[in-house]
């Protein structure tokens, strides 16, 4: 058994572009790409990257111009390897005349599960996803946010070992987003390979082991989230016990008053905690917390393809740059 | 999960995928206007006729096939050309091929889900006709009966409907191959296009008659062999005044059809397998 669940080979991708003299536009050049069992592997780029179009060569929906790749062992185009894997594609869209029940008994049954095993799936996965009474009305009459979960529950229905996630978060309100990350990262305890392709990189910081950045269809850099060497901007110290003034003579002005006689202060990079505190303690100050602002993983890459877009042909240089 | 073997690969996935296509199409609510308009359009019939003497049973015979075929090509035309390129417009396709679905199995079941509503649209039809023929039968004196060509109750019309309906299918075959690869308009204008030629088609054949050029006559010849023949399908006249149609005509022109079907379903299944949905 491979110990990859994701293997991409040299995947590339050309479109025509232009009506009566075709030329080819590459889309996605050369992208190869390991990713271990169990892992959550964020697949990260600005718009236009080739995200979408890597996932559309996984899914099949598109064939490669060159190279290939494997899924759990298998060539994408294996048949039976389908079984043991979900999509969500970007901004689903589902049959208007279905219900959530109907359509997740329906893709059930693709996958030849009994009629009463699909229903109980069904039935699980909709109060999983948090879709209540929603689930009886037609797909035609359910909000954006709504739809993007039953597209969630889809991927699932077939209890899938690697789910393949396109922009999972679109359409989502803060509680929607709070949900799915939950989910995803229930997904990965219960052992399966989540495949998380986002343009929102907060979303992939807070749930993936692992990420790759693609710009302009090359893959310019891959690195465990623990490895990335981010900067500490500052950090945010909350402390109670006496007052404003108190602060100020310490040199600590601009604090914000909160709630129950605490205030916050946001130190500088340059002004270490570490002479601050003890002058705190020292005056009476209870330390409440003390919070670090690490650049984020946003800030961390766009300082990485800084330049990229100005330098034609660097993206190709720059593969496993991190 | 159980095992899979082929015969559920070629019969269990395009079986369910045609369940689910006539489920989605039943709940179209235009297509219980179109049945409702139909069956009021036959019903109509029976007040037209009154204006006949004598000839009110054909008039309702003519009249009731005529729009069991207009309403049939118009479901088949509008329903069967979005089956595919609204699937590709709309994205709901990139769920549906990422399951164990083949290309082919999808288009096959994509086109029996289609046929099979098309089966109940007919079918409904075909009993509001009958139940009206009946009703007239009913409530006409034996001796005005006796006097009629043929009963009104003939079920030799049905050989008419068997036509209609294999012509029906191939203009469904027909839809469905130009949905593979055009959008949902130019589907449809292409569809009934080729559905109006294949009227004319028997007149290719003699071309040469009418034109010098040979190359013309050739090209004739070539489109003759091609394009649907849609004028063999037509024997409502002879039905409705008592020409007899022999079942060899009928089994001939539904083989015709069969085979261009299937013609068809295999160029589209091909083209469809190697289309990239960008």
């Amino acid at each position: 058994m491979s110990s990859y669940a994701i293997r991409l080979d040299g995947l590339t991708k050309d479109f025509p572009v232009g009506f009566w003299w075709p030329r080819r536009a590459r889309v996605l050049d050369g992208v190869s790409l390991e990713i271990k069992r169990g892992e959550i592997y964020g697949y990260l780029g600005p718009n236009g990257a080739g995200k979408t179009t890597t996932l559309k060569l996984l899914m099949q929906l598109i064939y490669p111009t060159a190279g290939s790749a494997e899924i759990l062992g298998r060539p994408v185009g294996d048949i039976g390897m389908r079984h043991r894997i979900g999509y969500l594609p970007e901004l689903p869209y589902f049959y208007d005349n279905l219900t959530a029940e109907e359509l997740l008994i329906y893709f059930g049954s693709l996958f030849r599960l009994s009629a009463a095993e699909a229903r109980a799936r069904t039935s699980r996965l909709l109060d999983r996803i948090g879709l209540g009474a929603e689930r009886r009305q037609q797909l035609r009459n359910i909000s954006k946010g709504m739809l993007q979960r039953v597209g969630i529950a889809q991927a699932l229905i077939n209890d899938p070992e690697v789910v393949f996630l396109d922009e999972p978060m679109a359409g989502l309100d803060p509680v929607g987003r709070r949900d799915t990350l939950e989910l995803i990262r229930t997904l990965k305890n219960e052992g399966r390979t989540i495949f998380f392709s986002s343009h929102i990189l907060s979303d992939a910081e807070a749930v993936c082991s692992q990420v790759a950045i693609l710009v302009r269809g090359s893959l310019i850099a891959t690195a465990r989230i623990a490895d990335l060497e981010f900067e500490v901007l500052g950090w945010e110290l909350v402390v109670s016990g006496t007052d404003e003034g108190a602060l100020v003579n310490l040199g600590l002005a601009g604090a914000t008053a909160l709630a129950g006689g605490r205030y916050s202060i946001d130190l500088p990079a340059d002004r270490s905690p570490n002479f601050i505190l003890p002058e705190l303690v020292r005056h009476g100050f209870y330390i409440v917390a003390l919070i670090p602002r690490h650049e984020s993983l946003e800030n961390y890459f766009t300082r990485k393809i800084e330049g990229l877009y100005q330098t034609p042909g660097k993206a190709d240089e720059a593969v496993d740059g991190v | 999960m159980r095992q899979w073997t082929e015969f559920d690969r070629t019969v269990s996935i395009p079986a369910r995928i045609a369940i689910h296509v006539f489920k989605e199409s039943v709940r179209d609510k235009v297509l219980y206007g179109l049945v409702l308009f139909a069956i009021i359009l036959i019903a109509s019939s029976y007040f037209i006729s009154q204006l006949t003497a004598g000839q009110d049973v054909k008039i309702i015979k003519d009249l009731g096939l005529a729009t069991i075929q207009a309403f049939g090509l118009f479901f088949a035309v509008f329903i069967g050309t979005g089956l595919v390129s609204k699937e590709v417009e709309r994205r709901s396709i990139y769920s549906l091929l990422s399951k164990p679905v083949r290309r082919h199995e999808m288009i096959l079941g994509k086109y029996v889900g289609l046929v099979l509503t098309l089966a109940v649209n007919v079918a409904i039809m075909i009993f509001a006709l009958y139940a009206l023929l009946g009703y007239i039968a009913w409530t006409t004196p034996e001796n005005v009966r006796a006097a009629w060509d043929v009963a009104a109750l003939d079920p030799v019309m049905l050989r008419a409907v068997v036509l209609i309906f294999s012509e029906l299918m191939l203009v469904t075959a027909i839809a469905l191959f130009f949905s593979i690869f055009l959008n949902t308009i130019l589907s449809a204008v292409l569809t009934m296009s080729l559905y109006v030629v294949g009227q004319f088609n028997a007149d290719l054949r003699n071309f040469e008659a009418v034109v010098d050029s040979q190359a013309v006559a050739f090209i004739a010849q070539v489109a003759y062999y091609l394009l649907p023949n849609f004028a063999s399908f037509d024997i409502k006249a002879e039905v409705v005044h008592a020409v007899p149609v022999p079942l060899v005509y009928i089994a001939l022109t539904g083989g015709y059809a069969v085979s261009y079907i299937g013609a068809l379903l295999m160029v589209s299944m091909v083209i469809f397998s190697q289309r990239d949905f960008k």
